[in-house]
């Protein structure tokens, strides 16, 4: 298990890199757009679980995100729980989603699957949108008690959310490297071979389809106190979905380093974009990377320096 | 719910089927028919939308404007399948998820242009059938949705004829069953498929002129259709004309019914959940092949 | 090993780059001159555009006024403008970039409630000075001691009094009341929900729908099955019109008495035009119109002067309902940074506090939580409109004010009485 340890090595690093930053860098704004990049780098990372390693698109991350996301503003409103507890129950719900998700894949194969999902998405959206107690359709104010130990609650949410990349990060590199992952790239590849030798399909398509799910609901739980507010159609956006599928495609969906390069180069490009230019432009750049890769850089960006680096052949 | 506005949300549930129909008898023929992922589908219904649109500023009837329009996107359709063929349907497993991919990415791609273009407000026209109704009784027809359903009457009858009558037309509807055999039959499998997915194109120019027609456009209002033109397709049964009809009456009545007796904060989950439903239950659909 | 070391890499170098975001605008700013910046967002597309375009052309017309007057403490006035395309989901990523990228000295919110709701707990937690643009009530829950609404309302329930008391000159006893699930209408909905009871309205209809919503057909026809005297709708501007146009078409039957209310957009010029006769008989708010008993001093001159400049900045060319207010927004800010000779936000609100505000559309007292002490709104009918002829709105005559009564220069008729089809 050495790699592990260069692993574990490498992650404490870079969660130092960030807190050192809360206390050196001055603008504020940085730690703004950086946790969106980081939110990126989990929700990306989530999506490749089972998009990737298992090749079941799913089109409805957003609701997996908002669900995070509002499941943390019921327990503000009801109990003012902490942001651990907020969490955690994020994840279990979205965890639960996820499995039921899963088990449409029994019935539900290709495009059929990620258009169920997209119907699990709306039908979410429009439950919310009816539940008065998160503030329906006109959204709900969320106040954060200042932070402890850090100058901003942004500050605190950003080594939160490196935090929560690393988590997410580790637990793709375990599943790729595991027999779970051998299992569902041999499902990804043919299902119907893959069963006739023996692999349990049904069963690393729900632990998948789960741990994606728990996953992008890490990523939306600290949303409404980053935020300060929620409503459901920015939450819901269809804008974190294509992200979602974009950033794996774009970095490489065979290795977790991929979700982990697209979601930084393409959320980078993103906030820049934003911030000096406009927001449409942002969403047609999403749109014309993510044709581009998926016609001429099938393998993503790891793929490229695979090919550059004279290793040719797939994974 | 008294009887008299039960029968009349059934009645322009009907109508609005009708028009569901219509704008989703080309993903019935792309998607239904030759098994292309057209998510992109709902944007160029758009597309046309504002096609008709833009005519409309020189005096042109919308209705007209979508005849206009047809050759236009037909061809364009030729050319996507085209590229989209060599790119995608030749290569191996991984064609599946790029094939969405791309067909998503070609929807935002068309949704921003169209933002760029046009910006971000609802765009209307003018007809004279848009904006009065007749009256039957104390109920009042909109003579828009009159004029949708008829139109949806002439596409799925004009294709259903076309695709038992013609050639080609039973060539498309072979090939979706045997590539093979239609090839040892002397046609050539894609460039038929390539035909199909010109006339699904073609199509979206007329149904999208009725999208406008029943009511304003903007650039994002393609989401709000993936869903209805997804859930007409697969409750029809892949393919089928009437099917297409039947289905689009059925999810127009079920969504003037929730939207008049629930009210109007449920209606976005009516054509998903009816989806879902049928996809456990039925998934071949009412007519499936 | 390979594979770590880059991930890691990758990761270290994309962390080390982020600053350069930081970095970018800072250096992008260094000339001389210090204006003062005042930074805001306004809605220049979407359906809130038109009316968010012409406040901007009012602020710009202020910000010029005061700049060819020597400036603000001898200094040039900036207006730092971002559009918010009408979508409250911008609104924090912007002034968060105002504060923290253009670091701007004063700030004004976006126009309307829904803009500006999402912007509270950020203001409220950066201690800052905020005044709001036409936001109905969207102080209530935050109570922020830094906030000045700009808008004639008063309290929700203020704004919604003289409709009813219409209601019951009418004789109406029943009442529907429709409103989008957004910010401001469910605040002016809740208001005219708790009114019903005091003026002896019995509720047949209340329901909501989806901002989004394009098509009203099943909602008339519901609300017509219940033959209310009176309905009060609460929507914005792309629900307003496709409401209008859905009773036009298929009717809301003859025993409406009154209908309108707190419908947005039914102030715009371009609706104005468009809509034309479907728009009579409706009885709406408004905030100023060119009729007698609303001659503040200053506010014709004002408006001949915007007029002339909308023509060619392509901005709503009457120019009645948002641009005297956004410009008072400026005399407002101007009066206080020149009476408190300070840029300090503390310091000034506490003087727009304790001081009457003077501006071209009348004198303002704020009470606490950031309204007006004394509401102006009006409400007008519709009467005699044509189609297609936007010069007939400019004057009086045509939006008759029907009440409150110190305004008042028309009575109120029926609504099924001015409509020509129902």
């Amino acid at each position: 298990m050495g790699h592990w340890h260069r692993f574990s090595l490498g992650a404490v690093a870079v969660l130092a890199a960030a807190v050192v930053a809360t206390q050196v860098v001055d603008n504020e704004y940085f730690f703004y757009a950086g946790y969106v990049v980081l939110q990126f780098v989990v929700l990306a990372t989530a999506w490749n679980i089972l998009g990737g390693y298992a090749g079941y698109v799913n089109f409805g991350s957003g609701a997996f995100f908002a669900v995070g996301a509002y499941v943390a503003v019921a327990l503000i409103k009801a109990f003012a729980a902490p942001l651990l507890v907020q969490v955690l129950a994020a994840m279990a719900v979205t965890g639960l989603m996820g499995f039921a998700v899963g088990a449409m894949t029994l019935r539900l194969r290709g495009i059929f699957f990620s258009i169920a999902t997209v119907a699990v998405a709306v039908i979410c959206e429009t439950a919310v949108m009816n539940w008065g107690f998160v503030g329906g359709a006109r959204g709900v104010a969320v106040l954060a008690p200042p932070p402890m130990l850090f100058s901003s609650t942004t500050r605190l949410l950003f080594v939160v959310m490196t935090l929560f990349a690393l988590l997410a990060v580790a637990v793709a590199r375990s599943i790729q490297t595991s027999w779970i992952g051998r299992g569902l790239r041999a499902l990804r590849d043919s299902e119907e071979a893959a069963e006739s030798l023996g692999v349990p399909t049904l069963k690393l398509k729900l632990f998948a389809a789960t741990t994606s799910g728990a996953l992008m609901g890490l990523a939306g739980a600290p949303f409404p106190l980053y935020m300060n507010f929620i409503e459901p159609t920015s939450a819901f956006s269809l804008n974190y979905a294509v992200s979602a599928l974009a950033m794996p495609i774009i970095g490489g969906t065979a290795s977790w380093i991929g979700p982990v390069i697209g979601a930084v180069l393409l959320g980078s490009v993103q906030q820049i974009v934003t911030v000096t230019v406009s927001s449409e432009l942002n969403v047609l750049i999403v749109g014309v990377v993510l044709v581009v890769f998926v016609v001429v850089a099938p393998q993503g960006i790891l793929g490229l320096l695979r090919r550059l680096a004279g290793r040719g052949g797939p994974q | 719910m008294p009887l008299e506005l039960l029968v009349e949300a059934i009645l322009a549930g009907v109508l609005l089927g009708g028009f569901y129909a219509a704008v989703s008898v080309g993903l019935s023929v792309a998607f239904g028919l030759i098994d292309v992922p057209h998510i992109a589908h709902p944007a160029f219904l758009v597309l046309g939308a504002f096609g008709a649109y833009l005519l409309g500023g020189y005096g042109i009837d919308p209705l007209l404007a979508g005849v206009l329009l047809t050759p236009v996107f037909f061809l364009a359709g030729l050319a996507l399948y085209r590229f989209y063929h060599a790119v995608f349907e030749r290569r191996g497993s991984d064609a599946g998820l790029r094939g969405l991919a791309f067909f998503f990415g070609v929807a935002f791609i068309v949704e921003v242009a169209l933002i760029l273009a046009f910006g971000v407000d609802q765009r209307m026209v003018e007809a004279p059938y848009i904006g009065r109704s007749i009256a039957l009784g104390e109920m009042r027809v909109p003579i828009r949705m009159l004029v949708a359903f008829g139109v949806a009457l002439l596409l799925t009858g004009g294709l259903a004829v076309y695709l038992s009558r013609t050639f080609t037309g039973r060539a498309i509807k072979a090939v979706a069953q045997d590539q093979t055999a239609l090839a040892l039959m002397g046609a050539d499998p894609v460039r038929i498929k390539q035909w199909a997915f010109g006339i699904a194109t073609g199509t979206c120019a007329l149904s999208g002129a009725l999208l406008i027609i029943i009511g304003p456009v903007e650039p994002g209002l393609g989401r709000l259709y993936i869903g209805r033109t997804f859930c007409v397709v697969v409750l029809a049964g892949l393919g089928s004309m009437p099917g297409t009809l039947t289905a689009g009456v059925i999810l127009g009545v079920a969504e003037s019914v929730v939207l008049t007796s629930l009210g109007a904060s449920w209606a976005p989950a009516v054509a998903f959940g009816l989806l879902l439903l049928v996809l456990a239950v039925r998934p071949t659909g009412l007519f499936g092949r | 090993m390979n594979e770590l070391r880059r991930g890691l890499l990758g990761r270290g170098a994309a962390l080390l780059c982020l600053p350069v975001l930081g970095a970018l605008p800072a250096a992008a700013r260094a000339q001389g001159g210090k204006p003062i910046r005042i930074g805001l967002s306004i809605a220049q597309t979407g359906p809130l555009g038109a009316a968010g375009k012409s406040g901007l052309l009012a602020l710009q017309i202020w910000r010029d006024d005061v700049n060819a007057a020597g400036g603000l403490l001898g200094r040039p006035v900036e207006l730092v403008v971002y559009d918010d395309q009408s979508n409250a989901a911008l609104t924090p990523g912007i002034y968060t970039k105002l504060l923290d990228v253009d670091k701007v000295d004063l700030l004004i919110a976006p126009y309307s409630t829904n803009l500006t709701a999402p912007l509270m707990p950020l203001v409220k937690q950066r201690d800052r000075l905020l005044i709001g643009n036409f936001a109905l009530d969207a102080n209530a829950q935050i109570r922020h001691d830094k906030y000045f609404n700009i808008q004639p309302w008063g309290s929700p329930r203020e704004a919604c009094a003289p409709f009813f008391m219409l209601a019951r000159k009418l004789g109406a006893k029943s009442a529907a009341i429709l409103a989008a699930d957004a910010e401001y209408a469910q605040n002016i909905a809740g208001a005219a929900r708790a009114l019903l009871p005091e003026y002896g309205l019995q509720s047949v209809y209340d329901q909501n729908y989806p901002p989004n919503t394009v098509d009203f057909s099943s909602i008339v026809r519901t609300i017509r099955a219940k033959k209310p005297d009176v309905v009060f709708v609460a929507s914005y501007p792309a629900d307003s019109t496709a409401i209008m146009r859905s009773v036009s078409e298929i009717g809301i039957g003859d025993s409406v008495k009154l209908f309108g209310g707190g419908m947005v957009g039914l102030q715009y010029a371009t609706l104005l035009e468009s809509l034309g006769s479907m728009l009579n008989g409706v009885v709406n708010y408004h905030t100023w119109v060119p009729e007698k008993s609303m001659d503040f001093p200053g506010v014709r001159e004002f408006v001949v002067r915007y007029q002339a400049r909308a023509k060619q900045a392509n901005v709503d060319p009457l120019g009645f309902y948002v641009p005297p207010f956004d410009y008072a927004i400026g005399q407002l800010l101007a009066q206080a940074v020149a009476a408190t000779k300070s840029l300090d936000h503390a310091v000034l609100a506490t003087y727009i506090r304790d001081n009457e505000i003077k501006t071209i559309v009348g004198g303002i007292r704020y009470a606490p939580g950031g309204e007006w002490l004394a509401p102006r709104i009006v409400y007008v009918q519709f009467q005699g409109i044509a189609d297609k002829n936007l010069d007939q709105f400019r004057s009086p005559g045509k939006q008759v004010i029907v009440a409150p009564d110190a305004f008042k220069t028309g009575e109120v008729r029926p609504f099924s009485q001015l409509r020509q089809s129902n």
